[in-house]
């Protein structure tokens, strides 16, 4: 199958910082689904073969990391963690402000494609909590406004 | 090493430096329980059963991963040793069925025996248990996740001891599960695989269970009789569990986990699932005689008689040239011996051949008198370096290449491979060099020092260069093993032989493709060789043991079918041989010579035949066999089906109705072991109570002419190398032989021998009658039409 530039300028450039191609199976993972927006059979093939795996051993590294996914999921992840710091400070309020608000549970996508929603275990910003991911981009201090607020704006940003 | 010193549980011992903790403990006679660890896989350290207390370390280490040190104080029964297990048992039941009464592995389990010694007796878990539906994931390997203990034993050795990687661990945390290499939404996640079944053997609990034995009988029920698979050439140990049942004795599971024999734990798919054939529906179980054209059941006595006077009529009118035998490769040395004998002594003729595979006449002519330059199965596990020229180990002697695998990963052996085709081994390799196919002879030649042939080697795969290179490192190799197959044959084998002995402790194996096919060639089923090698010009010592004996060369097979055409093969004997459908033998050749077969399966051959005699297979009787390495090892009698006869009785029984007297062909009742239960206070005067204490512990009744004892008593007298030691064969452990104590040997035509290419999911006329060969093999060729679809 066929990537970008981009993406194969960034898998060359990867492989030559490890010792062994396997070892750079997470950041191509990573890249794959950023522009194929989920890694389908096609790309496990694919990367399986570029990095002398398995497919098995490919799916085995997917199904570990949250992060990954074989599923479509919407143009924006919104990823709110429940774990102890955030959630002393509100964290599932936010998620379930977020369910109400988008419609969707835990691991649901809104009808639009726009949202995922998903519940995640800590996201290593506990100093600011509550925090949410979206995408790539941390969004700290949160309360159910700032939220909606920054909702509005995504989805602002993705129908346009 | 040197050895440290450590004080476990308050015991001064010793273990080698860098040995792992929990196998110092186990040397010393101090059990620490574990799931996780297996020795010769990685480590794991994942199931925490193994945990001890050493001092000045903090918190309770795994003994699994931890290495000895000098002075090392360590508690393995201590109150927090044991609580953390009990705590660890009762965190893996959390989530277990507990369905032990279904289990196939209850009574067998490492969970129960765990729970057993250092489990405790209550819970405090009491959530539900998460319940998923058990998983075929190909026609011998069912999942059930639930019964899971999450070890990665599976995982481990199917991708380091089989190199197959067909399992993984998928998940995170408590949501881990073992998935299949073929991803499909739940019920329809496969294996692809070689079926070898490792996963199912090595599995503590009963979360990974055999197709053909799963709810068929519970470990208990069974008797288990050690003895040697009867498919390939390479004599796995598998332990058969048997049961009776309404025609005798059934084998219901074939293994080796008690890890006794030269494979240890190993098996293939063959050894382990394809025991099945015994019982196909197919299979003869009463003597045929062709009556109007058509094959007729008849009575045993009536079968013997006919075969008994046309034989004898045929040799007294045409002499013994008229009359054709063909052995097997998969009858015991005994019955091999006897045949041979028979032929001789009996039949008058020379013309014995049997379906050759490998070229071992010309191993031991070539070895004459130059002992030591063999190596048995065991030593490949050790050998610094192997070659390995032409077969396909992975294909057609699956425990050499578990063998060479191991080699390579635990002890780092270097493996060099020199085939035609790129086979799997080549992934261990250290040089990997292409031959064009059928040049492998050249390759040895150049291997000696023959440059100008070195042209015709290079390859786009293998250049120049790379050709020259792995000359050199072979050349720099001490005691390395060399293994080829039958592409090597006559001279050529010859030549390899020398540039053997230009290496420094170099051992040689020859690959034949049958589980006794050296045997066949040992015991002297050669048109012009007698037993042990020795050419039919010096047979002084067997006319001593065997009479007056026919000294012209006999007829290969392929000069009895020629023979037969012209009307002057009057008999043929054929015995577990199917040369009509294995060598391609027009069945109308002979259609005008008495036929006599002797097989569990009306094969091609059986087909032509006048009588056919309903045979029982290695599992059914007890002899010995001759690996293709030259160890030897005892085969016992397991399963059983009425109204069969092994091939030695049947033998014994013409020989019979020939009217001869069959005290000069088998030795019986005159064995040192033998006192015909005279003597023995309770059981004297009473001969067959007393065979069966003699069985019973392991003694040999030598009391009927049907005993195989009774020849291979003889055979340890007469056929060179076979001097071993009777306490080691009787006690179940193999024995190299010495193949340089042989005859002269001869030279073979090479286009005699004809490789039975069978691979993993097939094996001659047993494969064709195995449901679980055939079943595998069928899901096999599906695979890909599905997904073309």
């Amino acid at each position: 199958m066929r990537f970008s530039d981009e993406f194969e300028t960034r898998f060359a450039e990867m492989l030559t910082h490890y010792p062994t191609r396997r070892s750079a199976l997470v950041p191509t993972l990573l890249y794959a689904q950023d522009e194929v927006g989920r890694l389908s059979d096609e790309v496990i093939a694919e990367l399986a073969q570029r990095l002398d795996l398995t497919e098995l051993e490919v799916r085995n590294v997917i199904s570990y990391y949250s992060m990954l996914t074989t599923k479509p999921r919407g143009k924006y992840t919104v990823q709110v963690c429940t774990n102890i710091a955030c959630m002393l400070r509100g964290g599932e309020e936010l998620l379930d402000h977020c369910k109400k608000k988008l419609g969707v549970g835990h691991k649901g996508t809104t009808a639009d494609g726009l949202f995922s929603l998903e519940e995640v275990e800590c996201i290593g910003a506990c100093s600011w909590a509550p925090a949410v991911q979206v995408n790539y981009d941390f969004h700290e201090n949160l309360t159910n406004a700032k939220l909606d607020e920054i909702l509005d704006e995504y989805r602002k940003k993705g129908t346009q | 090493m040197p050895d440290v010193n450590l004080t476990v549980d308050g015991k001064k011992i010793t273990a080698p430096a860098g040995s792992l903790l929990i196998e110092a403990c186990k040397s010393a006679g101090i059990e620490v329980p574990s799931f996780c660890y297996y020795p010769g896989l990685s480590l794991q350290g994942a199931c925490r059963m193994c945990v001890v207390k050493i001092e000045k370390m903090p918190k309770l280490q795994t003994a699994c991963t931890t290495t000895v040190t000098e002075g090392m104080i360590v508690a393995t029964d201590s109150d927090e040793v044991r609580q953390a297990r009990k705590a660890m048992v009762e965190l893996l039941l959390g989530n277990h069925p507990l369905d032990c009464p279904v289990c196939d592995a209850g009574g067998e389990c490492e969970l129960q025996d765990m729970t057993f010694s250092y489990g405790a007796s209550e819970s405090k878990f009491i959530e539900t248990k998460n319940h998923r539906e058990e998983q075929q994931w190909s026609p011998v390997v069912y999942f059930d996740r639930p019964r899971c203990i999450l070890c990665y034993r599976c995982v481990r050795v199917c991708g380091e001891g089989m190199d197959v990687w067909a399992l993984g661990v998928q998940n995170r945390g408590v949501s881990s599960i073992i998935a299949p290499n073929i991803s499909a939404p739940d019920q329809d996640a496969h294996l692809d695989c070689e079926e070898c079944g490792m996963c199912i053997d090595i599995c503590p609990v009963g979360a990974l269970t055999s197709g053909a034995y799963r709810y068929k009988t519970r470990p208990w029920e069974m008797n288990h009789v050690g003895t040697i698979c009867t498919h390939c050439g390479d004599g796995c140990k598998t332990t058969l569990g048997v049961r009776r049942c309404d025609t005798g004795a059934e084998i219901v599971r074939g293994d080796n986990r008690d890890k006794s024999g030269i494979n240890g734990d190993f098996l293939c798919v063959k050894g382990r699932y394809a025991f099945d054939f015994v019982h196909h529906k197919d299979r003869l179980t009463e003597p045929l005689i062709r009556k109007n054209g058509k094959l007729t059941p008849a009575a045993w006595e009536e079968a013997f008689e006919l075969i008994g006077t046309r034989f004898k009529e045929i040799r007294d009118h045409d002499g013994g040239s008229a009359i054709g035998v063909v052995g097997s490769n998969r009858t015991t040395n005994e019955e091999n011996y006897l045949l041979s004998k028979f032929a001789r002594s009996v039949l008058k003729t020379n013309n014995v051949d049997h379906h050759r595979t490998a070229d071992y006449p010309a191993l031991a002519a070539a070895l004459q008198g130059k002992p030591g330059k063999t190596a048995s199965m065991r030593d490949v596990l050790t050998a610094p370096a192997i070659l390995l020229i032409g077969n396909d180990p992975t294909n057609q002697h699956p425990l050499l290449a578990w063998q060479i695998r191991t080699n390579v990963r635990l002890r780092r052996a270097k493996l060099y491979v020199i085939n035609s085709a790129p086979i799997k081994l080549r992934r261990q390799a250290t040089a990997f060099a292409m031959v064009p196919a059928g040049a492998e002879a050249k390759a040895v030649a150049f291997l000696a020092g023959d440059d100008s042939l070195l042209d015709s080697l290079v390859s786009d795969a293998t250049n120049r260069d790379a050709w020259i290179a792995l000359r050199e490192k072979i050349r720099a190799e001490q005691n390395i093993v060399i293994a080829f197959g039958s592409e090597l044959r006559g001279q050529d084998v010859a030549k390899l032989v020398s540039f053997a002995e230009s290496l420094t402790g170099a051992k040689l194996i020859c690959l034949g493709d049958y589980a006794n096919s050296r045997g066949a060639s040992e015991m002297g089923l050669y048109p012009d060789l007698l037993p042990g090698y020795e050419p039919i010009a010096s047979a002084g010592k067997f006319q001593k043991e065997w009479g007056d004996l026919p000294v012209e060369k006999g007829l290969s097979l392929p000069e009895m079918v020629e023979a037969a055409k012209a009307g002057k093969l009057k008999a043929l004997y054929v015995l577990g041989s199917n040369p009509v459908g294995r060598l391609g033998i027009d069945p109308f050749v002979l259609s005008k010579s008495f036929v006599v077969v002797q097989d569990m399966f009306l094969t091609e051959t059986a087909n032509i035949a006048d009588v056919v005699l309903p045979a029982a297979n290695a599992y059914e009787k007890t002899g010995t066999y001759t690996n293709t390495c030259g160890d030897l090892q005892l085969v016992k009698k397991a399963g059983e089906v009425s109204n069969t006869k092994p091939d030695f009785e049947m033998i014994v029984r013409i020989a019979d109705a020939m009217g001869f007297d069959v005290s000069g062909l088998v030795p019986f009742g005159s064995g040192t072991h033998s006192d015909m239960g005279q003597s023995r206070g309770a059981q004297s005067g009473e001969a067959d109570r007393h065979a069966v204490w003699l069985e019973a512990h392991n003694l040999e009744p030598k009391m009927t002419p049907f005993d195989p004892m009774a020849i291979l008593d003889e055979i340890q007298r007469v056929v060179a190398g076979y001097d071993i030691s009777r306490v080691n064969l009787l006690a179940g452990n193999d024995q190299h032989l010495e193949i340089a104590e042989s005859g002269a040997s001869a030279i073979q035509p090479p286009e005699l021998i004809v490789p039975a290419r069978d691979d993993l999911f097939s094996s001659g006329t047993l494969g064709r009658y195995s449901k679980t060969l055939n079943s595998v093999f069928e899901n096999k060729s599906a695979v890909p039409e599905v997904a073309a679809d």
